[in-house]
């Protein structure tokens, strides 16, 4: 389809999707639900600037990227540590019951990483998208999609598997 | 000069490997290394643990019932919603429903004593929903593709008829089914998907009592079901949507099978 048919239908189809990573990546859904809805509003006013309609998705995840690292006013709440608890919380319910445990306690850690090394992990092991594409979302070459992955697969590996002391060395 | 297949294997090739980037002639001087450096392929059994309890964790976000805001049109005016005011406890509070009334429909929890059998029934489908709407690669036994194959299976384990309901009105296909059981015998779950990948169960078996009944719903953390007995069938439909959306779907499986 031609870019002037992107109509609302083609874009809330992708919203499910969005709205997980968003959530996934800001830690609540009340954040991740104004940063969709950021990110809807830009590429309804922005469309015709997508030249090939079969790339919309990733157009899609572009905007959003864009808009949450100028940080707008998903930036605006407070108590990032308690959101992460409660949140881990939030998500565990929706795990089948034997899991809900080990679903908390990663989502937890998930919530300790970098909002970088978070982005590289979702947009690789959650959306499934290929390194090239995650270059081209992100506006960064190959072989930093790559060392950032093995970087931020190391830390969550030791915050899941090391406990207190790796998260300060972490900090530092 | 050395060949792609014996260069040094890297860190970079090792992750390449996990998120299947890695290049074909690359994989057995991998595998080798692998095999002769157990500490690092400890290091990457981890990684790929992670990579899926990521899935696990997050997957199942992409089924919550969006709020107006994010349903089309999207040019309505801003309306600060519910969760985004009061946070999730309140939000949390909400899930369980006490409603009723007006349209003729029976609110339940799961386990309400007086749902008695169908308090069981209706936990059943909702286990088998959610064991079943997050899986990838097998999520139904028969695909859709073999429609009439499906049905006269599953009829014939469940000792009735069965057709599976048309839900295109509403934007979701049939993705297939499977056959299951609970404690009373053979049970069968058809799975839809609606464009943007959410999915709904229609769980169906043999009804204990052979009165008819109207629809009763259960809700229980975002996962909802309308549940009822028709024909010597007892069914449930369930999804993580909006009560609304659920409702007129249920309704619309109802008519088909009444039609």
């Amino acid at each position: 389809m031609p870019a002037d048919e992107i109509d609302e239908r083609a874009i809330a189809a992708h919203v499910p999707r969005l709205r997980r990573y968003a959530a996934a990546l800001v830690g609540n859904m009340a954040d991740a639900d104004d940063l969709v809805q950021d990110c809807v509003e830009k590429a309804l006013t922005s469309r015709r600037s997508l030249r090939d309609p079969s790339r919309l998705g990733g157009w899609l995840m572009s905007i959003l990227h864009n808009l949450h690292v100028s940080g707008l006013r998903w930036r605006r709440r407070r108590g990032h540590e308690l959101s992460v608890e409660r949140f881990a919380d939030d998500v565990a319910l929706s795990a089948p019951p034997a899991d809900r445990v080990a679903v908390r306690d990663f989502v937890r850690a998930f919530g300790q990483l970098s909002e970088e090394h978070r982005r590289i992990l979702l947009l690789t092991g959650l959306e499934g998208m290929s390194y090239r594409e995650v270059a081209e979302v992100l506006d960064v070459p190959i072989g930093t999609v790559m060392s950032r992955l093995a970087r931020a697969r190391e830390r969550l590996r030791v915050l899941l598997e090391g406990g207190e002391e790796q998260v300060l060395r972490r900090i530092k | 000069m050395t060949t792609p297949e014996e260069e040094p294997v890297t860190e970079a090739d090792l992750h390449a490997w996990l998120d299947g980037e890695l290049p074909e002639e690359r994989k057995p001087a991998v595998r080798r290394y692998l095999d002769d450096h157990p500490d690092v392929a400890r290091r990457f059994a981890s990684y790929r643990e992670q990579q899926e309890m990521l899935g696990r964790a997050f997957t199942p976000l992409i089924n919550r019932p969006l709020p107006d805001s994010l349903e089309p049109p999207f040019s309505r005016p801003r309306r600060r919603s519910l969760a985004l005011l009061t946070g999730f406890a309140v939000a949390a509070s909400l899930l369980m429903f006490v409603a009723g009334g007006a349209t003729g429909w029976l609110a339940r929890g799961w386990m309400t004593p007086a749902g008695g059998p169908d308090g069981t029934f209706v936990a059943n489908a909702v286990a088998a929903h959610r064991v079943f709407v997050t899986e990838v690669r097998h999520p139904v036994e028969v695909g859709a593709d073999q429609e009439e194959h499906l049905v006269t299976w599953l009829g014939k384990r469940i000792g009735k008829p069965l057709r599976a309901p048309r839900l295109s009105n509403h934007g979701y296909e049939l993705v297939g089914g499977r056959l299951l059981s609970d404690m009373d015998g053979p049970a069968a779950q058809l799975m839809y998907q609606d464009a943007a990948g959410r999915r709904i169960t229609l769980y169906v078996r043999p009804s204990r009592d052979p009165a008819n009944t109207s629809f009763r719903f259960a809700g229980d953390h975002g996962v909802r079901a309308f549940y009822w007995a028709d024909n010597g069938l007892a069914w449930a439909l369930t999804g993580e949507l909006e009560r609304g959306t659920l409702s007129a779907l249920a309704e619309e499986v109802y008519r088909a099978l009444n039609t």
